[in-house]
């Protein structure tokens, strides 16, 4: 691991930038595209770093490319390769987006561009449902009482009181370290 | 002072975003529309269908969108770094953990833990999606309302989904071209 040769910064740069260019789709296609380029491609991280990698960059909270850039960037460069691997995966995005906000009163009172704004919206609820149905299933299947509850809760929690996100995030989280504490005490005894 | 809290709340919808992707639109909506009221939600539905058909993560995205409309230039760029700020520290932190530690048990109850939570929130938010799609944008959610030809096509492309599998972008494109076929036709 230590006489893998350093990359350089521009190499980083011009890596992660091509590659947040191109990805569509979020954060788990990003993650087979790194997997390609960084490990197959380039060769800078071995396959088995690279799956503790993907378990980083999606346990930890933010934009999962971001965060695999973080680490990537990391490994191969030390902490300018960091600042640097991050400023290449949020060039792309922030550019584009710039544009499009640069232009978007024209754009929108467009006839046309409405009308498919109108239609695609349709489509991202499509998307977003079937995102739900995929990822609720996967709750429901572990058979689990409570994270059903917790799941219904928390639905009911936003949707109808309309609690802040964040204080429902914790709420599961701090669940979350007082079951594993309780089970590892069953555990013991 | 717009700056400061561009960057604080953006800050929030990076420290807090578990799982990726969607897991940071309730936290975008919540910031943006219901508590700053930077977006309507019209505008919203519009940025979470932009940031499906343009590379980059949701909320870089938003960030970007929501500065350069209350901020210009400096706007977005604070609230890209207040976004992307603490994952840079976070990831550090977990990684530097992780590596000591490798089975990290705590950590894994608690990401098990997240999991229904951050499905529901996702399920709230697409549900608003849905309903304006449905409705109008905050209109009464009464029959006379109703946008029949919206709702056929996200019928048609969930089913789509569903049983093709398709491709999500070209799903949507499909939609935006049936919309305005329709439109035109009818």
């Amino acid at each position: 691991m230590e006489e893998k040769k350093k990359v350089s910064l521009g190499r980083l740069f011009f890596a992660t930038l091509i590659l947040s260019a191109f990805t569509f789709g979020g954060g788990y296609v990003i993650i087979t595209l790194m997997k390609k380029r960084f490990v197959d491609d380039y060769h800078w991280i071995d396959e088995k770093e690279m799956l503790d990698f993907v378990a980083i960059a999606q346990s930890a909270p933010g934009p999962i490319a971001v965060n695999g850039a973080i680490i990537t960037g990391y490994k191969v460069a030390g902490v300018p390769g960091l600042f640097v691997a991050v400023l290449g995966t949020v060039l792309p995005p922030f550019v584009i987006l710039s544009v499009i906000s640069f232009f978007y009163d024209a754009f929108r009172s467009n006839e046309i561009v409405s009308m498919a704004l109108a239609g695609m919206q349709a489509g991202v609820g499509a998307v977003i449902a079937s995102v739900v149905w995929d990822m609720a299933g996967g709750v429901i299947k572990e058979k689990d009482r409570i994270s059903d509850l917790v799941m219904a809760a928390a639905f009911f929690l936003s949707v109808f009181l309309n609690v802040n996100a964040v204080f429902i995030i914790l709420g599961c989280g701090l669940l979350g370290v007082v079951r594993t504490l309780a089970h590892r005490k069953g555990e013991k005894r | 002072m717009i700056y400061l809290q561009l960057f604080f709340s953006f800050f929030q919808i990076g420290a807090f975003s578990f799982g990726g992707g969607y897991a940071a639109m309730p936290l975008i909506q919540h910031q943006v529309v219901d508590l700053h009221g930077w977006l309507t939600l019209g505008e919203f539905t519009d940025l979470v269908t932009i940031s499906q058909m343009t590379p980059g993560p949701i909320a870089i995205n938003a960030a970007t969108f929501v500065g350069a409309k209350v901020g210009g230039m400096a706007g977005s760029a604070v609230a890209t770094a207040g976004c992307v700020f603490p994952s840079c520290i976070l990831v550090s932190m977990i990684a530097w953990v992780y590596f000591k530690y490798r089975k990290m048990e705590l950590l894994k109850g608690v990401l098990k833990a997240l999991r229904p939570g951050v499905v529901a929130l996702i399920a709230g938010a697409g549900l608003t999606v849905i309903l304006s799609t449905f409705f109008g944008e905050g209109a009464a959610l009464t029959a006379e309302n109703f946008h029949l030809q919206e709702a056929c096509l996200f019928a048609a492309a969930f089913l789509i989904l569903r049983w093709k599998k398709s491709d999500p972008i070209l799903v949507m494109v499909l939609c935006g071209a049936a919309e305005i076929l329709l439109c035109t036709l009818l």
